[in-house]
């Protein structure tokens, strides 16, 4: 475990040595203590490493993350693991707006709640929530999956492409062209899967599942006439 | 983009050291905000019946000395005057209309910053971490506060145009965010007699408030009128005689984060900006819920 204490060094140098990894290196596992609501706190890592953080971060962590595996002990701040490509980013608090944003693929599980826009522009990430999610989350949301086991806000998938939603508490309201879909079998152990992986403790069976209503982005040849 | 940041002590041995909490919290959030910064202070209660103003006026064009011996002459009272920077704190036991209308018939230069029994708003242009040093913001005490860093995006960068800005007697508001409607709405304000000094956006809401305030509503009442009345994006901080209030638009793009220990409450745009308080890393901390009014200390 190589120890990186953000009081004495430099947020860049110490994510350029997280960046850095050499192939062949053992070094493969590291923490990082005092973040101090630092921004960008361990992104655009590309190497299958282990890095945990201690204390509360800032904007952006983790952003773009590849193949690295990061844990927050703690709560993150916007845009978590925003447009992350593989890998797993994991925060034991909440996460603010934003978190997961245009996603492309990995796993993001927050244990606490998130605010709005959680998975915004979603293109293959999967987010598993273990609390609540905020207003307008996976807007736009175009594959992958986002599972929530408390509550969702207002707007939930609202424009929403691929992407598929499954909500365990109360969903406030549906946004333009999302609506709640049948749970088949299928769907039922694609959700248990992810749930196993996001070693979170609940029964696909509870949850409800929501998708695109496919009529606001689909090319209809009913409205060949307008164009 | 700016930043803002409130705290609230809940223990009287915190309040010994408000200021310089609230000067770190400030200097924190420099990066959202290089233009200007400013601070309202609750901080030593005049005596009843009094009121204290702070004044500021362009450099050089008011003797201060001479305006508060003055003002003293006029209303038959010894007037109290300190100097902070480039603004005059000036206290005396007279009524605040009659102070205002003396002012502007005697030293027209001169713009009322703030105005109340205990509010005292300090703010400049230029980075936060100097306007914290010109005003020695980290020696004062006080019971709460509000602090705001400004990068202007509507309008000039001066000091009439930076945060707080004073909402009615021992009231004061900052504002991270954009107000699309603040014209038409500035318009309004003025017919129904509520003054406005700049075309600063931000102070259209300041002047909304005033306005509702002494149209009776309480504060809850003219922040929640507002979700209706102001189109935009914002995050508002209303600082009041016994704590301050915190409000959000329904969309909510703007950051917030609430933090509370036994010791204080605070809030900023960013985390960072609650980091350096004492206790911070193991505070209750949560993001406040978009069109939802909070307010500590009443």
């Amino acid at each position: 475990m190589i120890e990186i204490d953000l009081a004495q060094t430099p947020l860049r140098q110490a994510n350029r040595r997280l960046q850095q990894v050499a192939p062949d290196s053992n070094e493969r596992s590291f923490v990082i203590r005092n973040p101090q609501g630092a921004h960008a706190v361990a992104a655009g890592l590309t190497d299958p490493i282990e890095v945990t953080v201690e204390g509360h971060v800032g904007f952006y962590c983790a952003g773009m993350n590849k193949e690295a595996e990061v844990k927050v002990i703690g709560h993150a701040g916007v845009g978590l693991a925003e447009n992350m490509m593989s890998g797993r980013v994991q925060v034991t608090g909440n996460a603010s707006e934003s978190a997961g944003a245009t996603g492309h693929g990995g796993l993001l599980v927050i244990a606490g709640d998130t605010s709005s826009r959680c998975g915004i522009s979603m293109k293959g990430i999967d987010i598993v929530v273990g609390g609540s999610v905020g207003h307008m989350s996976a807007f736009m949301g175009q594959a992958g999956c986002l599972a929530v086991l408390g509550d969702a806000g207002p707007s939930l998938g609202d424009s929403l492409y691929e992407a598929r939603l499954y909500v365990r508490g109360r969903v406030a309201s549906l946004g333009a062209d999302c609506k709640e879909k049948e749970m088949t079998q299928h769907h039922l152990e694609k959700l248990g899967r992810l749930l196993d992986r996001a070693k979170v403790s609940a029964n696909p069976r509870d949850f409800r599942r929501y998708g695109s209503a496919r009529q606001l982005y689909n090319f209809k040849i009913d409205n060949i006439g307008s164009y | 983009m700016c930043g803002i940041v409130g705290l609230y002590a809940k223990k009287p041995a915190f309040r010994e050291k408000l200021g310089a909490h609230l000067a770190a919290m400030l200097v924190e959030m420099s990066d959202r905000g290089p233009d200007s910064a400013g601070v309202a202070l609750y901080r030593a209660p005049s005596e009843a019946g009094a009121n204290k103003l702070v004044l500021h006026a362009a450099e050089g064009s008011i003797d201060w000395q001479g305006l508060s011996q003055a003002m003293g002459t006029a209303f038959g009272e010894q007037a109290e005057l300190s100097l902070r920077g480039s603004h005059a704190v000036v206290t005396i036991k007279a009524p605040l209309t009659a102070l205002r209308a003396w002012l502007v018939e005697h030293y027209p230069q001169a713009r009322i910053v703030s105005a109340g029994e205990i509010i005292e708003i300090f703010k400049e242009k230029g980075h936060p971490r100097e306007v914290v040093k010109q005003f020695g913001l980290e020696g004062l005490s006080g019971s709460h506060g509000l602090g705001h860093t400004r990068m202007a995006t509507e309008s000039a960068v001066t000091t009439e145009h930076s945060h707080p800005f004073s909402t009615g007697r021992d009231l004061c508001l900052v504002h991270n965010g954009s107000l699309s409607n603040h014209n038409r709405l500035r318009a309004r304000l003025k017919k129904a007699g509520v003054e406005i000094q700049t075309d600063n956006d931000s102070e259209v809401a300041a002047g909304y408030l005033a306005w509702r305030l002494a149209e009776g509503d309480s504060l809850n009442q003219a922040l929640e009128r507002g979700i209706g009345e102001l189109d935009g994006f914002y995050t508002f901080a209303v600082g009041t005689k016994e704590g301050f209030a915190v409000l959000r638009d329904p969309i909510a793009c703007k950051h917030a984060v609430l933090a509370e220990t036994d010791d204080w409450v605070a809030m900023a745009t960013e985390y960072r900006a609650i980091a350096p308080l004492p206790g911070a890393e193991s505070a209750e901390i949560w993001e406040p819920e978009p069109g939802r009014v909070y307010v500590w200390g009443g």
